[in-house]
């Protein structure tokens, strides 16, 4: 009985070598291969975990906090030493797969493999192509910072036993090819329930409240079922423009790390993102009669003219003075600003967002056409900054007023210095990725 | 009426309190150093010191400056006496058309009170969302670097007086 345990254990556990093998030539992999293998990494947003602020593409570093601990992204450019130079196909493919690396060990489920499961062998052929094109960085991994027992890896064999589903995508033929081409994309390699859906006290996603909103770096991931939180519901054609330029003008401009993730997908085939939007849209369900009808009203309040001037609280005066002369004149996005009856940091259930974009802005993206939007850090107090809130929940939202506003504030001061220091970045999505590279 | 602390000196101004302070300054005060570029935040011509910090007055209304202190480029030196800050940018000859070099300094001098040596990435950092429509980018980074080690060296001499005496 014991032997048998032991057995089962061990089966569970360990996971073997994948032997080295002398980092290929670039040249071995052939170009078009490569070229999807980059579309697939931009698709995969891989660079915002695996690159810190100014360092090395993919050299990894990132320190990604969890509610476990400290967990620092690995370097993925082909540097035999400290990247995955030695890995073959095999390996990679193994780690995508099923969160191993190649010398055998468990990797935390902070690489989202729980989506990665799901990517094509092809694809995968394509990704490793890609990477192991990249220029190779010495860069040795830093120690993660997680105490015992979670940072005894074999416990991470646990946690896939319960929650790690190693299925391919099984395609659903009553759907369109394009549906299930965003099906695909967005349970694997895009991951976007890695941020949008809820986590449980394990730290896995709740399978049951997908895309029902979740965490991320002090940023909150809206919902994007039907409990989304957006004043205008959104709809395919409105998911492509958002997710292709990075704005819409009925619902704003990304920021924070969905900047990245925009900024990302405006590089990826045009089939591609539309697939990903048709796919979302069907998530996000047809809205209900009362449900268009408070769309139709929030956009009506976005069109008449400013009330601002008719009250006088402190909030209200800070928004004239500050935050008018953008967000409430007749210039379209992206260069003016989102009329906020329309925005939905404003509507959704904690002002985290709202906080941390009017506490650091939105900065340009360098090289490029980009909205932009100053930050007020240094011009309001913690005080000053929940008066102006509570003033635009109460005047651009239908929702209940939100409470202990100031405290938010006061972490998201202290939290949104460390995330600009951190993040790859950009903090901003460019306007028009179409310009790029033009004289 | 509502008093405003400006280099150093109270005035008693009458507006309302969701004016923008750089109207206050250069219509009641007649401080012209900082300059109106575009009104939205987005130029950084009209940058001063609050309390040690650069803001954009163009978009900071007059309810924020309750008790607070505002530095004006005039409050930092003069003509004939000049801060470093002032001195590095005519020694770099820094200005073309000079319109968004009152901006560039205060945010410059708000960077070098919290960060007295820099690097170029933490100027350009701190500079990013200051426009320069003639292009002296080079030269306002070279002044910036004189200037902190002008001010090094002006820090070096009085703690050398000082320990003289
Ligand atoms: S005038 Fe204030 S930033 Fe342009
Ligand atoms: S010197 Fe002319 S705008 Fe900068």
């Amino acid at each position: 009985m014991l032997i048998v345990g032991v057995a089962m254990a061990f089966a569970i556990v360990w996971r073997p070598v994948i032997p080295a093998i002398d980092p290929p030539a670039p040249y071995a992999f052939d170009a078009a291969l490569i070229k999807r293998g980059r579309d697939l990494a931009a698709i995969g947003n891989c660079n915002e975990c695996h690159t810190v602020r100014g360092g090395k593409n993919f050299a990894g570093g990132l320190p990604v906090p969890t509610p476990f601990g400290t967990i620092y992204s690995s370097n993925i450019t082909p540097d035999a030493e400290t990247g995955i130079g030695q890995w073959s196909e095999a390996a990679f493919r193994r780690a995508m797969r099923d969160g191993v690396n190649r010398k055998g060990e468990h990797l935390y489920p902070t690489f989202p493999y729980d989506h990665f499961t799901h990517v094509s062998d092809e694809d995968d052929r394509a990704l490793y192509a890609f990477l192991m094109t990249r220029q190779p960085v010495h860069a040795p991994s830093r120690e993660n910072q997680i105490s015992f027992p979670l940072n005894q890896r074999p416990v991470i064999a646990g946690w896939k036993l319960l929650f790690l589903r190693r299925d391919s995508y099984q395609p659903d033929a009553t759907r369109s090819a394009e549906w299930n081409r965003g099906a695909y994309l967005v349970a694997g390699l895009a991951h976007c329930g890695a941020c949008h859906t809820p986590r449980n006290a394990l730290g896995a996603e709740r399978v049951n409240a997908q895309f029902a909103g979740g965490d991320v770096d002090n940023w909150l991931a809206y919902a994007l079922n039907d409990r989304s939180h957006a004043p205008v519901p959104w709809d395919a054609d409105a998911l492509y423009m958002y997710l292709r330029s990075g704005w819409h003008p009925d619902h704003g401009t990304a920021r924070g790390p969905m900047a990245q993730v925009v900024s990302n997908l405006s590089s990826v085939p045009d089939s591609d993102v539309r697939a990903i939007a048709v796919y979302m849209a069907d998530i996000s369900g047809t809205p209900t009669p009362d449900r268009k009808q408070e769309g139709e009203a929030a956009l009506a309040q976005a069109r008449s003219p400013s009330q601002a001037s008719q009250t006088d609280t402190a909030g209200a005066t800070i928004y004239v003075g500050a935050c008018a002369s953008c967000h409430e004149t007749s210039r379209p996005l992206p260069y003016g600003g989102v009329n906020l009856a329309l925005s939905t940091a404003v509507s959704s259930p904690d002002p985290r967002n709202l906080a941390n974009v009017v506490l650091s802005g939105v900065s340009a993206v360098e090289g490029e056409r980009s909205p932009i939007m100053p930050g007020f850090a240094d011009s309001m107090n913690d005080a000053q900054m929940a008066a102006l809130l509570n003033y635009l929940r109460a005047r651009f939202s239908k929702q209940p007023a939100w409470t202990g506003v100031e405290k938010t504030v006061a972490d998201a001061r202290r939290a949104v210095t460390v995330y600009l220091q951190t993040s790859a970045g950009p903090r901003n999505a460019p306007a028009d990725p179409t310009q790029r590279d033009k004289p | 009426m509502m008093t405003l602390k400006v280099n150093g000196r109270e005035h008693q101004v009458d507006a309302d309190p969701d004016t923008p302070l750089l109207y206050v300054l250069r219509d009641d005060i007649k401080l012209n150093a900082a300059k109106f570029g575009c009104g939205l935040g987005q130029c950084g011509s009209c940058a001063v010191i609050v309390d040690g910090k650069a803001i954009l007055s163009c978009i900071t209304p007059m309810v924020l400056l309750e008790g607070k202190q505002v530095t004006t480029l005039e409050g930092l030196g003069s003509v004939s006496e000049p801060a470093p800050i002032q001195r590095a940018f005519i020694e770099e000859q820094a200005a073309q058309c000079g319109y968004c070099i009152p901006g560039m300094m205060m945010r410059a001098q708000a960077l070098l009170l919290k960060n007295s040596k820099p690097t170029d990435a933490e100027i350009r950092a701190a500079l990013e969302q200051h426009l320069c429509r003639c292009g002296t980018h080079m030269r306002i980074l070279r002044a910036v670097r004189r200037a902190a080690r002008l001010m090094e060296a002006a820090d070096a001499s009085s703690t050398t007086n000082r320990s003289a005496q």
